[in-house]
């Protein structure tokens, strides 16, 4: 199942591509300015489609199978979705087009920005970020702007509990904060007697995911929020949970000042083998000022923006302004609009109901694979779990096997395997989000699976060290890799 | 219709065996003053309604493929290769996270080692991460990595008037929260020798883009020199570089770059009205473990066989948490994926002709434009596709004509950014620019005194 590298399968004067001739007079080229060679393959079209196609077959993705990777919500993606990213009235548009020529993307945009303030409670939201963790580093320099303008210059903490993101914590420094970790409780929960501890003057927020990383809702949520705002700090939530709780709380009501969504977890747009995401950013009254922009407005039509360009007859349009006191940019142009397009139209064919189904079902298919598994499989907190739970992959009676094991020899069952060895506070820790797009019979195969697997951890453990056994290639050296990298392919 | 399989038989059936009654009651540490909040949301449609809302939605646009365009400024309009969206449109790559399972994701894994290598062999560098959200935050990521390498002390980054406004923009929110200086390029400096003598001991690196924004082309032994004074200050170069170009002009490796980065749009991607795009970005081997990102490394699995996995991780927030080189965790692998099969399909000769076709339009172009009454060049320094042309009007005037009466999207008003510049029209041509569509631009402009 070798695939060779593009380059080996290269020979010298062949071209995947027709070009056109050059219809105007050459222009003399600046000879000491050009270069002597360039390192880039040269294939046929026919050997170019096989190679990738050869390899898009050795990659396990949500089309071939279940992906119950916790955290990363890898539902399915609706086809419809990609239909409408290619229509052509949106990819030929340039983003320094003149608003009254795109008001169907300004429209679209406002539109959106809508819908996730109507989902999550808050009253403002930029499309700006481009994935999650860009979206937590918009809400941190957000928090930052915030006091800063208050001229309270002392707050140089950000509280994080031990179950974070690691994006979290490297967000934080980014901003220019220290990073103050609060432990959990025997329950899940962020503890209050840590939190206590660490509430005063010089902390200017904490950055809360709920559910946390355990999959669990914080029972105390109310409390942390009046605790942290009490000592004038700001709540910053990481919405990278908020399949769970979709029209069953809102995140501004829980006391959120300012949220990140996840568009390529909750709202179903594909993630790409790693990107592009897109984590657009809410905030609450007192911290939308200071959003980064452009946003997309709706304004009476003035002298800018002609009548003939407007939306609608009533004489108004769609514009990009930046908030009051933003932040600024994050990226060149507007967010990631390609991937906002196809949260838009999981929306629209959603509606308040389908969301809210949406997260009843992720949060019932999460708890029905805990309730096949917990007897088999260490269970550190004994509670129902939203849309993802944790379990310990240090099963009783097979001391050589480890969880990586368990992930591997999953594999060979068809399935990718949960996210392991995060969060750090569980030991050996398997990290299952099944989504609420999976049948009652792919979870019970999967359960099978697993319960199978802690069979054979004890009967014969080697089974799992040794796997996985029928992939593309078998269990690679990571260590070596990293010792000595090679990184491309080029001779020196 | 929520894209959900479960049966009301399916349902009653779990809830058996989780030990509950209703769905309901697994939501009971949500505080139940705030449960099932009112969501107000427009009425749920089909699938054949969704596609008829959002194709009119898309039809209140200025569609780009039926309308002759001159803009640029940092997103253009390049041909994409059929194979391209066949290939990314495979789900076997979209629908799979990013690649922590090597075994079952070599696919996704030995496209980004291809891809790293084609971006080493563009650049001059010896290495490439997966990609960054655009060419903005790359430029953002280079100016934290230099700081990053000087391990904090030095704070001051010089940084080139040339550079995208909104690159510079994006530098600036980055380093907010950090105590960081940005010097050179709101004073309007951009000439090398001059960047150059701004270089203290405090200088983290020294940024520049070439071609410009306003589209010249630096020559290597003024870049050369820059570099050396540079390197002699103990600071760093920073090259952000249009990839296009790159096919024809030489790498900033040759003259001596520490770290080249830009926008990877132009490789295979749409316009797509700014975004999804790609940061391409590469560093020297001596400061590759102080790079952001994903980098995919070549090894072996127990059989000694050939396989690629995500490598020296050391370096990323999932590992080190607050002392990581940066947050980024989901990039921009897909358009990574349509850049490398955009280099695939145009191979060595192909991308340096599309840089030689745009070079001789954008060429011929500036020659007929220029020799209209009213309209110069800005300079007669050389450039590659984008030439800045002072015009009789303002910019904003000529455009509403240029479109109202002639059906084009004309340039970019370089007087948003750059006070001084008035009149002044950034002009993109590209191979996709017909010889009819740039004579048409020509006779328009030549029609402006009289009636724009």
């Amino acid at each position: 199942m070798k695939e060779p590298l593009i380059y080996e399968i290269s020979s010298p004067g062949r071209i995947g591509v027709n070009l056109p001739e050059c219809d105007v007079e050459e222009a003399p080229l600046p000879q000491d300015l050009l270069r002597q060679d360039l390192a880039l393959p040269e294939v046929s079209e026919v050997d170019l489609i096989r190679h990738y196609t050869r390899l898009s077959q050795l990659n396990h993705g949500v089309d071939k199978g279940f992906y119950p990777l916790g955290s990363c919500t890898m539902k399915y993606n609706p086809k419809v979705n990609e239909d409408v990213a290619r229509l052509p009235g949106f990819v030929h548009t340039h983003p320094y087009q003149a608003p009254g020529t795109v008001q169907g993307n300004l429209f679209l945009m406002y539109h959106l920005q809508e819908f996730l303030k109507e989902i999550s409670g808050f009253s403002a939201v930029s499309l700006q970020p481009a994935a999650g963790a860009h979206g937590e580093l918009a809400g941190v320099l957000m928090i930052r702007a915030y006091h800063e303008s208050r001229g309270d210059h002392k707050r140089t903490r950000m509280l994080i509990p031990d179950s974070a993101h690691g994006t979290n914590p490297a967000s934080t420094t980014m901003a220019g904060y220290e990073t103050i970790k609060i432990v959990s409780d025997a329950r899940g929960n962020v503890s209050l007697d840590d939190l206590h501890a660490h509430c005063d003057d010089t902390v200017a927020g904490l950055m809360l995911t709920n559910p946390n990383t355990l999959g669990l809702f914080e029972e105390y949520v109310l409390d942390i929020a009046r605790m942290i705002h009490e000592c004038g700090g700001l709540l910053y939530g990481d919405g990278a949970n908020l399949n769970a709780i979709m029209g069953i709380v809102k995140p501004e009501h829980l006391g959120f000042d300012v949220m990140h969504f996840n568009l390529h977890k909750t709202f179903s747009t594909p993630h790409g083998g790693g990107g592009p995401g897109a984590g657009p950013v809410g905030a609450s009254d007192r911290l939308a000022p200071f959003l980064p922009g452009p946003i997309a407005v709706i304004e009476r039509v003035d002298d800018i923006c002609e009548a003939d360009e407007a939306w609608d007859e009533e004489g108004y349009c769609y514009r990009l302004r930046m908030p009051e006191s933003s932040i600024g940019r994050l990226k060149a142009f507007y967010g990631n609009f390609g991937v906002c397009l196809k949260a838009y139209t999981y929306i629209r064919m959603l509606g308040a109901t389908g969301l809210r189904q949406v997260s009843e079902h992720a949060v019932l298919n999460a708890n029905y694979l805990l309730s096949r598994l917990k007897d088999v499989y260490p269970l550190p907190y004994d509670r129902a779990c939203m849309h993802e739970f944790v379990l310990s992959g240090s099963l009783p009676g097979a001391p050589g096997v480890h969880t990586v094991d368990i992930a591997k020899r999953l594999m060979d069952f068809g399935f990718h395997p949960p996210t392991v060895y995060f969060p750090l506070i569980v030991p050996e820790a398997l990290m299952i989000e099944p989504t609420e797009t999976e049948s009652k019979e792919t979870l019970d195969a999967f359960a099978d699976a697993l319960i199978q697997i802690s069979r054979e951890a004890r009967e014969d453990p080697e089974l799992l060290t040794a796997a996985p056994h029928v992939t593309p290639v078998a269990r690679l050296d990571e260590v070596g890799a990293a010792r000595t990298p090679v990184l491309h392919c080029l001779r020196d | 219709m929520s894209y959900i399989p479960t049966t009301d038989a399916d349902r009653a059936a779990m809830l058996r065996v989780i030990g509950v009654e209703s769905v309901e009651e697994l939501f009971g540490d949500v505080p139940e003053a705030l449960r099932y909040p009112q969501v107000k949301l427009p009425r749920q449609v089909s699938e054949p309604e969704a596609l008829r809302e959002l194709r009119e939605i898309s039809e209140y646009n200025v569609d780009l493929d039926h309308t002759p365009c001159f803009l640029g400024a940092g997103a253009y309009r390049h041909f994409v290769p059929s194979v391209v969206g066949h290939v990314i449109g495979r789900s076997e790559f979209y629908t799979a996270y990013t690649p922590y399972q090597p075994e079952i994701s070599q696919g996704t894994l030995q496209i980004i080692f291809e891809y790293q290598s084609m971006i080493c062999a563009l650049t001059g560098m010896d290495a490439a991460n997966a990609s960054h959200y655009d060419g903005a935050t790359a430029l953002a990521e280079a100016a934290v990595m230099a700081v990053g390498a000087s391990r904090g002390k030095r704070r001051k980054v010089v940084m080139s008037a040339g550079v995208h406004p909104e690159y510079r923009a994006v530098v600036r929110t980055y380093t907010q929260g950090a105590e960081m200086a940005v010097a050179g390029d709101q004073d309007g400096v951009s000439e090398v020798s001059t960047l150059a003598e701004m270089v203290d001991a405090d200088t983290a690196c020294v940024v520049v883009q070439n071609p410009d924004f306003f589209g010249h082309l630096e020559s290597p032994p003024a870049l050369r020199a820059l570099a050396d004074a540079v390197h002699a200050a103990g600071a760093l170069l920073v090259v952000s570089a249009d990839p296009i170009a790159l096919g024809l002009f030489a790498p900033p490796g040759n003259y001596g770059a520490d770290i080249v980065c830009g926008e990877g749009q132009a490789l295979g991607g749409g316009l797509s009205f700014g975004g999804p795009y790609l940061g391409y970005f590469a560093c020297v081997s001596k400061y590759l473990h102080k790079m952001a990102g994903r980098i995919v490394g070549q090894t072996v699995d127990r059989h000694g066989d050939r396989g690629f996995v995500l490598t020296l991780s050391a370096r990323e927030q999932h590992i080190r948490r607050e002392k990581a080189s940066s947050n980024i965790c989901s990039n921009e692998a897909l358009m990574a994926l349509a850049a490398a099969v955009y280099m695939t399909a145009l191979g060595k000769s192909g991308l340096r002709r599309v840089a030689e076709l745009c070079y001789h339009k954008a060429h011929y172009a500036a020659t007929q434009l220029s020799a209209l009454p009213g309209y110069e060049l800005l300079s007669e320094r050389p450039f590659f596709k984008e030439v800045s042309l002072r015009c009789p009007r303002p910019v904003t005037e000529i455009n509403e004509y240029l479109l109202d009466e002639w059906g084009i999207v004309g340039g970019y008003d370089l007087e948003q950014d750059y006070p001084h510049m008035a009149n002044t029209m950034l002009v993109c041509v590209t191979e996709m620019n017909s010889k009819e569509e740039i004579d048409l631009l020509v006779e328009a402009l030549s029609n402006v005194e009289e009636e724009a």
